[in-house]
């Protein structure tokens, strides 16, 4: 179905989500992109002129950089990994006759629904802290010092909300996948006398392999911006600053609006090389 | 009014032609038949009539009047689809009054032509009906119905049958044929099925890769083949078509006899063979036959006690016997 | 299936799933509990499950001390709009993209998608300027703009994926039945998509609701939804288990409601499309 007229209607159709996303995209970058190269101090002048490539220059030999990087890949990498291994096996266990299925479904969506400002302080307070939380007093219960995981584990306590938020959504879609899957393939896979295990290698997993792409790729989008969860837990302090928290300091606490702008700069590179990655990775599973 | 005139149109998708320069006049009230194998390019020719893709040169006419920028939904034509494409949120009664909602009908009109076309597609019943709770000869009709109220010039008919049960497909034949009949509009099909084209058709326009073969009413193309393709597409089961010393005989490069055109024996005649299937239909006997002229395949009458390996000798009716030349065309 | 499951092969596999799922759910249970505690039994040792005594003072006095509904219905009114608005936008770019695909087509649905990857904050400052220009700071317009604009390139993949499944014979059926195209949009396309559409819409919903970046930074008083609203209790001063626990019940309970209540579509909208 392709005349001129509908193929010119298309075009005309797609007019206004092109244009507004275009304008959405370019209008902050260019001028991002003239700040990164201003020496832009609204709090101490405004705009003292040009700097060239000071900024950048600046920003990434500051000794925050480097552990910024590691502090972001680390979250996005730790939380991939966790959802993506436990959401297979819940998958595969969800997938499983029982009683309740339903309920027990509903139990494990739940945190998908909670706001991140909500289950980082939950999960701060509640859970993590180390004089009323929770883990201390079970620790206290078995006799061990309770630990102050905010400062002493910042990585394990951001991953461990990221996970808890992020495992429903990669569960759903793993076990979506497997219930797609034919049975029949699974019993002709078991006349043809392969074990339990070989056939979860050899015919589950690659029937999953477009879904986990996907996990990987929705989670990353939104890892990779990860915000709300470090604001209201360790504010960036204890070594867990991420790129996307440095930045926001220089920008909104520092008000280096110039030195702030040349890591947006630095961040958008980092997000376009994971994005050139992934996308590679998608448009090849992209043509359903 | 139902005229259509296709005027040296052709069709390229990228670098591929379709459809090579192609001329063809559909007369009023006939019933025409596209019929060829698959990607021949019948459905695209239907679709270049009904508007859905733009030819890349030449006119369409429609009526007289030149229709080739018109859209699909401005030609005043109705179509039923292969898949009959029925709107599965609307009712039976809604499906077939949406042409009529588009053209804008106020609501008392758009009701009596709905029941009036139920009443006659015996879908009255089932109006309040959704199209998945229908039978596939219910959607079919339903689609029938949804092309016959708009009361278009033409009709243009994609494989409609093709998702029936054979039982299905022949009444399904038989009522298009007498809707046919009593409308008097013109009628485009598509059908890979020669057995559709040859008993619905009054004109069938046969294809092979977007060239037209032959344009003929089914007898005429049946006694008159004009090259070996068609010869060897219409009829069933197909023309025994032999070359070589045989085809020499009678100074052609092909003879073609169809397989009722044949005497059988078993005790003498021209040409011998050793049956490898027969098929005992009760009204007629299929046998399939090694020959020294090659595989064939003949027809017989009626019950015939013959198994396979049997020998058995075949005569062929000489003023049934057709001639091509050595380019594939019939020769007198 | 024709594989006979024992009673006791059932029996475990329930256990363990309940178990994982109770525990997966455990801190939001402990949050809902908690927040009918007074504040001592809040922060007890050891911790009291079900046997303490139940109390809706927390819930007064967060609603007298921050003013709950304004935030709830900031929140409604961007969420609701930002989707909204987005799948009204995306509807006719998800057609031409499912049925009138070009060599381009899958370039500039991945290109939207990289859109979604800049990261927010490295146009914070500049957006903080348009915003002042055009007077939208800590207003629902300003945010129900940027919640659109980040959300579209999702709601638009989404649709497009949904709308593939559409036969496109039955679009070719309406315009040979003379519907223009808008009629064809509105009278065929949209309703045969409804539950697609409805998940998407779902989808969106949440992840606008839960959207927590611009949320913080582009509002103050006026226009913060709940996000803000719960974000205001992580200063020491405010902070007791059992207001927490309200203020986060109270931010979380009607889209975990209404996430339930809609399960279904939501986890159809959940895989994006992407998975059948």
């Amino acid at each position: 179905m392709a005349t001129k007229a509908s193929r010119t209607a298309a075009r005309m159709m797609m007019a206004p989500a092109v244009i507004v996303l275009l304008g959405w995209m370019l209008v902050p970058l260019i001028m991002t992109l003239w700040f990164s190269f201003r020496n832009y101090l609204p709090l101490r002048g405004g705009d003292l002129g040009f700097a060239g490539f000071d900024n950048y220059v600046r920003f990434i030999t500051s000794s925050a950089f480097w552990p910024a990087v590691l502090a972001t890949l680390t979250i996005v990498l730790g939380t991939l990994i966790i959802t993506v291994v436990l959401g297979v096996l819940l998958a595969l266990l969800l997938d499983q006759p029982m009683w309740g299925q339903g309920i027990v479904r509903i139990l494990v969506i739940a945190p998908f629904f909670v706001m991140p400002t909500v289950s980082g302080l939950v999960w701060k307070n509640m859970f993590l802290d180390s004089v009323n939380g929770l883990f201390a007093h079970a620790a206290r219960a078995i006799g061990v010092t309770p630990v102050e995981w905010i400062i002493e584990a910042p990585f394990f306590s951001i991953i461990l909300i990221t996970s808890w938020t992020w495992l429903p959504f990669a569960t759903l879609i793993l076990l979506t996948a497997i219930q797609s899957l034919d049975s029949e393939q699974l019993d002709a896979a078991e006349m043809d006398g392969a074990p339990k295990i070989k056939r979860f290698w050899y015919i589950i997993v690659p029937h999953m392999s477009r879904a986990i792409t996907v996990v990987i790729l929705i989670q990353t989008i939104f890892l990779l911006s990860v915000f709300a969860e470090i604001f209201v837990t360790t504010a960036g302090a204890f070594g867990s600053k991420t790129l996307t928290y440095l930045i926001y300091q220089r920008v909104l606490e520092s008000q280096n609006i110039g030195l702030g702008s040349a890591g947006g700069v630095y961040a958008i590179i980092l997000a376009n090389i994971v994005a050139v990655f992934l996308m590679r990775i998608v448009g090849k599973n992209l043509d359903a | 009014m139902g005229q259509i005139e296709l005027k040296k149109v052709t069709k390229r998708f990228g670098e591929t032609e379709v459809i090579p320069p192609l001329d063809l006049v559909i007369g009023e009230g006939e019933f025409v038949v596209f019929v060829g194998p698959s990607g021949c390019g019948k459905s695209t020719l239907l679709r270049l009539i009904a508007g859905l893709e733009d030819i890349t040169s030449g006119t369409i006419e429609i009526d007289g009047q030149d229709a080739t920028a018109v859209g699909p939904a401005k030609r005043g034509l109705a179509m039923v689809f292969q898949s009959y494409a029925l709107y599965p949120h609307m009712t039976v009664r809604k499906n077939i009054a949406f042409p009529l909602k588009m053209a804008g009908m106020d609501a008392a009109a758009i009701n009596a032509k709905v029941t009036a076309a139920a009443s006659v597609l015996n879908l009255t019943d089932y109006l309040d009906r959704r199209p998945g709770q229908l039978s596939g000869g219910q959607r079919q009709r339903v689609a029938i119905g949804r092309a016959i109220v708009r009361e278009p010039s033409a009709f243009l008919f994609d494989e409609p049958l093709s998702n029936l049960d054979a039982a299905l497909r022949v009444n399904m034949r038989l009522e298009i044929t007498e809707l046919h009949q009593t409308l008097k509009t013109t009628m485009i099909y598509v059908t890979h099925d020669q057995v559709e084209a040859m008993t619905m058709a009054d004109k069938i326009v046969v294809l092979r890769a977007g060239n037209i073969e032959q344009v003929g009413s089914p007898l005429e193309l049946y006694r008159t083949p004009r090259n070996t393709f068609v010869a060897g597409f219409i009829g069933s089961p197909k023309m025994n078509l032999i070359d070589g010393a045989e085809a020499a005989k009678h100074g052609v490069a092909t003879i073609g006899i169809r397989p009722e055109h044949v005497t059988v024996s078993k005790d003498g005649g021209d040409w011998q063979g050793r049956v490898t299937v027969a098929e005992h239909l009760g009204s007629d006997t299929f046998l399939h036959v090694a020959s020294d002229l090659g595989q064939m395949t003949v027809r017989v009458g009626g019950e015939m006690n013959v198994r396979h390996g049997d020998t058995i000798w075949m005569t062929p009716d000489m003023t049934h016997l057709h001639r091509f030349g050595a380019d594939g065309l019939r020769t007198p | 299936m024709a594989r006979s499951i024992t009673a006791r092969r059932k029996t475990i596999n329930t256990a363990i799933a309940w178990s994982i799922g109770l525990l997966i759910f455990f801190p939001i249970l402990w949050t809902i509990l908690t927040s009918f505690k007074s504040e001592a039994d809040a922060i007890a040792f050891p911790p009291k499950f079900l046997f303490f005594d139940w109390t809706l003072e927390n819930y007064a006095v967060v609603q007298e001390r921050s003013d709950y509904t304004r935030y709830l219905w900031n929140s409604i009114i961007i969420a609701g709009l930002s989707t909204l608005i987005g799948v009204i936008i995306a509807i006719p770019a998800a057609w031409s993209m499912a049925f009138v695909p070009s060599r381009h087509t899958k370039d500039i649905l991945l290109w939207m998608l990289s859109t979604k990857m800049l990261p927010a904050v490295g146009v914070l400052y500049p957006m903080y300027l348009i915003f002042i220009k055009l007077g939208l700071l800590d207003t629902r317009t300003g945010l129900v703009m940027v919640l659109m604009l980040i959300n579209l390139p999702i709601i638009v993949w989404m649709l497009y994926t949904y709308f593939k499944e559409i036969p496109g014979e039955i679009l070719e059926a309406a315009r040979m039945d003379g519907a223009s195209l808008p009629k064809e949009i509105i009278y065929v396309l949209t309703p045969m998509a409804v539950p697609g559409i409805a998940s998407t819409l779902l989808l969106n919903f949440i992840l606008a609701w839960n959207e927590a970046f611009w949320t913080l930074n582009l509002t103050a008083a006026k226009a913060a939804p709940l996000t803000a609203f719960i974000a205001s209790y992580s200063s020491p001063e405010g902070l007791f288990y059992a207001k927490l626990s309200a203020a986060s019940t109270m931010a979380i309970a009607p889209i975990l409601i209404m996430g339930w209540f809609s399960q279904k579509q939501l986890v159809r909208g959940l895989t994006f499309g992407a998975v059948k």
